[in-house]
């Protein structure tokens, strides 16, 4: 299974979102640190889900992060991550 | 010292303090560049401390505040957040009011 979609299983297992969209951005980081052939380093999640609401920014973070700490472990080199955010 | 008392010295002792990868005059990481940018923008005066410099340090800092990424930004010694988050903050005037809402001086551009 590709990174890819682990990381969307886990988030969907973990959140149950109404919203979610993993963007792999690999390849806008070539040659820059982390980066390795195949892609699948850099990625983006915009996610929306009322897990999230009352929660400061740095904890819904957190809770994502924690969710994809073997993601990150493991050649996920950067996340960025977008949370309840209007279109 | 270890690198936990040493952070924690660093977050108290300044006011406000980026944890970067390279220096604010030559950042080697995008999203490193992006809070530096918006810190110049909004005025606030920080201390960059480039975590590439120190192995130890690069770990350490993750586990200071149970955050996995870097950049990291601190405010009068709280943690308010990584680059995602700062550049929501800045987009919407809320680190502004954070800054003068913590008592730190920012230059007026505008």
């Amino acid at each position: 299974m590709s990174t890819k979609q682990t990381i969307a299983d886990k988030l969907t297992t973990a959140f149950a979102p109404s919203y979610l969209n993993v963007i792999d951005e690999s390849d806008k980081h070539a040659g820059h640190g982390g980066w390795r052939e195949g892609g699948e380093t850099h990625f983006r999640v915009q996610i929306a889900s009322s897990a999230f609401e009352g929660m400061s920014r740095v904890a819904q973070h957190r809770a994502i992060n924690e969710t994809l700490a073997g993601e990150l472990a493991n050649g996920v080199h950067a996340l960025a991550i977008e949370v309840n955010r209007p279109e | 010292m270890s690198i936990q008392d040493w952070i924690k010295n660093e977050v108290d002792t300044n006011d406000v303090v980026l944890f970067m990868k390279g220096t604010p005059n030559f950042p080697q990481c995008g999203f490193s560049g992006q809070v530096v940018q918006i810190l110049d923008y909004v005025g606030a005066p920080y201390k960059g401390i480039n975590v590439l410099e120190d192995e130890e340090l690069r770990q350490g800092i993750k586990e200071f505040t149970n955050w996995p990424t870097i950049p990291q930004l601190y405010v009068k010694g709280e943690f308010v957040g990584g680059c995602d988050i700062i550049r929501e903050m800045f987009q919407n005037q809320e680190l502004q009011g954070l800054m003068s809402e913590k008592g730190v001086e920012v230059k007026k551009t505008a």
